[in-house]
């Protein structure tokens, strides 16, 4: 974590005169140095860095250069738009993935398999805003059943807003949430269709037939539980991907989120929200890591007994 | 009528270029009640057979003709049929119970799962048979186990639970496709006990398919031996090991080292032609013979390893103690035997004297010198040059990407880069020769070639050194028992025509007892008896040792 705010601050440390981008032409020298004064871009960068990662940890990220409010304000506002988004399509990269990728791996030579397999290919092959524009085209353009961008209208509860409790707001995140889903979701299915292939032929599968026990539990109680394990250490580091991605995404679809703010930033070179969503999206994968190592403490009985032993 | 009847049947694996028979016609019948034997070297089709009883061939093999008839019921008559029977009327035990069992499910989970499949018990009912099942097999404190993993039992108690999934329907047939193979003796014999009693006491008619002939003869009251997918012979046990008609027969059996005698050489009767005495080692006119002198080649004094389970704190609570003050010596030009059962330490002192691994305490004195003091390479290439070792398994301990040539020629350059390679050349075809491999061989692969012929390969590449000793870990237990033979033999003429001195360590005893002038038992760590061979087999002074060779499957019990 730190690693990455040293690098985040001073990347964008270097990279011009931000007080530039701030004032106007016929902004005088001495208001410029008050500025910088007051900003303390005049201490030296250790000192500069030990603020910066002392707000941060905070959760203070400073003022944004371009739009002249606080950044945490602004994370906190687009923060849930891209999480919802996320969330969503993460759910259904992983539902569908698993499915499919469970029925591939079961029915291996079916006429079906072999379409979800090329079509899985498509969504590994293909660039995400190329399917984004596609799926505006489609639905937006020639069929005019969902909207093509913004997230429709959102409910304020507190400091969340949400749209998942109106029509429009449901509509709305459909394409751009399956758009983002899809390059996971085909991921997913290949992992999940190997792993079940493989686990397939194992020993204790052909010993777990020979007792008699039927092919439906084999496939989902005793195949799948075994195949979910990699899947879930592959998934957890994709949906720090998913969020990486987003960025890509919610520029074709106007999705006010995080990744587009960032975008904007980007253009303006404002960077206390660059370093803000870089330290922020490092946060994330950390997390999600830390998350997913619990998660395998629940389904590996292998490892929660290790881990007692140690402790006991 | 019979119980189970098998009718002239073929298994076929269609491969993409060729048709592989794993089964021709085969028939065989089963009563209720006895245990018959199957055997056979690996790819005789023996297991064929047994997955063909519960229609479980892998792909892409399929049954081609013939049928099973289970009991009245034609098993292949209808698809529908075996889905009936598995887990209900026919058990089966796999080799090996690492594997057997799913890892992230309790055995408890497992268990009733399997009652409630077959049987219309509610789930408390169900756990109860179950609990039930796992003391009679032998299973202490089974209502706590229960609920554990797998990988919280050990191998022997991991076969107890494979039993009991197995049996836990009460099946009529129970086939164990080499149940004990994977298992220490003094493990193996209660799983064969527990078999044997069950068969007893539920009437089951059990098919134990196995390579080890001493287990037939101590379980099994029929036995049918395979070759090649052909059914050889089959009748009563003591008829098939005494007086056996086919010549492949004789030749199995009589390439099962006795355990009740030493013997010169193992009789090899596909071989008869070459005339005994003829060696053919080519080697021996390169070979810098050194006398043998009457002295200890290696003196081992009290030799200790542990094994630190935590990489960061050195608790000594979670260590393990695999060596433990152990002291020996070789005397050159000896064969030193070093028995256990897994986990006894064998293969770390093995690793220790090859300098694989450095001892925790203790010394290691080769010729009269400290090896492990020794800190500079250099000082230790001499050492390393002398002593060579052999590994047990010879399909991951030759790589896979390099010419038989270049496996060779390694060490050789290694100790001698000055070497021409014109001599490398001819030095390598005598290697070969002298372990009866073809020049041919050198420009080919290691997967080319079979078990045993790998493991002559391993044998010229430790040979290329020429070393004084020869450190030989479990060198034959993968390897089929004719196979082993042959390969003992060859070890045998070495160690004869080249003065080798040879650690020779082995958890089977019969081999040893035909390998080793001394032998010394190890348990858990620690030394339980050093002797000369015959008399630790003849007047064992130690617990241990006495329990081991009382356990042992002997086929000679065949005459009792």
């Amino acid at each position: 974590m730190l690693v990455v705010a040293f690098v985040s601050f001073s990347l964008f440390n270097f990279v011009g005169d931000p007080i530039n981008n701030m004032v106007g032409e016929e902004t005088s020298d001495e208001e410029r140095a008050e500025l910088r004064e007051t900003l303390g871009l005049t201490d030296p960068i250790y000192v500069q860095f030990t603020r910066f990662v002392g707000n941060a940890a905070k959760g203070n990220f400073g003022i944004s250069y371009q739009l002249k409010r606080p950044v945490s304000e602004l994370i906190s506002e687009r923060l849930p738009a891209t999480i919802e988004l996320v969330l969503i399509s993460a759910l259904i990269a992983l539902v569908s993935g698993t499915l499919l990728g469970v029925y591939t791996g079961i029915n291996r030579k079916g006429f079906l398999s072999d379409i979800i397999l090329a079509i899985s290919l498509l969504g590994v092959s293909l660039p995400t805003f190329v399917i984004g524009i596609l799926f505006i085209y489609l639905f937006a353009v020639i069929l005019g059943i969902l909207p093509s961008f913004g997230r429709g209208e959102v409910v304020s509860l507190g400091y969340w807003t949400t749209g998942f409790l109106t029509l429009s707001g449901l509509k709305a995140i459909i394409l751009p949430s399956v758009t983002l889903s899809l390059f996971q979701m085909t991921y997913i299915i290949r992992l999940v269709r190997a792993e079940m292939m493989e686990i397939l032929q194992t020993d204790y599968i052909k010993f777990a037939r020979a007792r008699g026990i039927s092919e439906k539990s084999i496939h989902y109680k005793h195949a799948l539980k075994n195949g979910l394990i990699p899947v879930i250490t592959i998934a957890g580091i994709n949906i720090g991907t998913l969020i990486a991605f987003s960025i890509i995404t919610e520029t074709v679809f106007q999705w006010p989120g995080m990744g587009f703010l960032f975008i904007q930033a980007v253009q303006f070179v404002d960077i206390p929200i660059m370093s803000a969503y870089l330290v922020f999206i490092a946060f994330v994968f950390v997390m999600i890591n830390f998350i997913v190592d619990i998660l395998y403490y629940f389904i590996d009985p292998r490892i929660r007994v290790k881990a007692e032993a140690v402790s006991g | 009528m019979t119980f189970l009847k098998i009718n002239n049947l073929s298994v076929n694996y269609e491969m993409r270029r060729e048709t592989v028979y794993a089964a021709k016609k085969v028939n065989i019948n089963v009563e209720r009640g006895e245990i018959l034997g199957l055997v056979g070297e690996s790819g005789s089709g023996k297991s064929t057979v047994g997955n063909a009883i519960i229609n479980l061939i892998d792909e892409p093999g399929k049954v081609s003709g013939g049928s099973i008839i289970l009991d009245g019921t034609d098993i292949y008559e209808n698809p529908d049929n075996i889905l009936k029977l598995r887990g209900k009327k026919i058990g089966l035990i796999f080799q090996d119970p690492q594997t057997s069992l799913n890892p992230i499910l309790t055995i408890g989970e497992q268990l009733i799962e399997t009652i409630q499949t077959h049987l219309k018990l509610n789930t408390e009912e169900a756990k109860n048979k179950a609990i039930n099942l796992l003391n009679e097999v032998g299973i202490k404190d089974a209502e706590t186990r229960f609920n554990n993993y797998p990988h919280q039992f050990s191998g022997g108690m991991r076969q107890r639970v494979v039993i009991s999934l197995a049996l836990c329907c009460e099946p009529e047939l129970l086939i164990a496709d080499e149940p004990t193979t994977a298992l220490d003796v003094s493990i193996q014999s209660q799983i064969l006990d527990l078999i044997k009693r069950l068969t007893k006491e539920r009437n089951l008619a059990v098919i134990l398919i196995t390579h080890d002939m001493g287990v037939i003869s101590e379980t099994t009251s029929r036995v049918a031996v395979m070759k090649n997918g052909d059914l050889v012979e089959i009748g009563p046990t003591k008829e098939i090991l005494t007086k056996p008609k086919e010549i492949y027969t004789k030749a199995l059996v009589s390439s099962v080292p006795p355990t009740n005698k030493k013997i010169d050489r193992f009789k090899i009767i596909e071989k008869e032609n070459k005339t005994q005495g003829e060696t053919n080692i080519k080697i021996l006119n390169r070979w810098t013979k050194k006398d043998i002198i009457d002295q200890d080649l290696v003196k081992v004094k009290n030799l200790c390893k542990t094994f630190d389970d935590n990489f960061f704190t050195e608790s000594t609570k979670n260590s393990v103690m695999a060596v433990d003050d152990v002291s020996f010596n070789i005397k050159e030009g000896e064969s030193f035997g070093l028995v256990g059962e897994s986990g006894s330490g064998k293969s770390t002192i093995a690793k220790m004297i090859v300098n694989l691994y450095s001892p925790s305490a203790g010394d290691i004195d080769f010729d009269n010198v400290c090896i492990t003091k020794i800190k500079s390479n250099k000082e230790m290439m001499k050492f390393r040059k002398q002593i060579q070792m052999i590994f047990q398994d010879p399909y991951s301990s030759l790589n896979g990407r390099l010419k038989v040539k270049d496996i060779v020629s390694e060490p050789i350059k290694l100790h001698n880069p000055s070497i021409s390679s014109k001599d490398i050349d001819s030095y390598i075809y005598d290697l070969l020769e002298s372990v009866e491999l073809t020049q041919q061989s050198a420009e080919r692969y290691p997967h080319e070639f079979s078990g045993g012929q790998r493991q002559r390969i391993s044998i010229a590449r430790a040979l290329a050194t020429q070393p004084r000793l020869l450190v030989c870990d479990e060198p034959t237990s993968a390897l089929d028992v004719s196979i082993q033979a042959q390969i003992l033999n060859l070890l045998k003429d070495l160690q004869e025509q080249l003065n080798l001195t040879i650690l020779f360590i082995s958890h089977d005893l019969p081999v040893v007892r035909q390998m080793c002038d001394r032998i010394a038992v190890l348990k858990n760590g620690k030394l339980c008896e050093i002797s000369k061979t015959e008399e630790l087999f003849k007047n064992p002074s130690h617990d241990y040792t006495k329990e081991l060779l009382t356990l042992m499957p002997k086929i000679e019990s065949i005459y009792n």
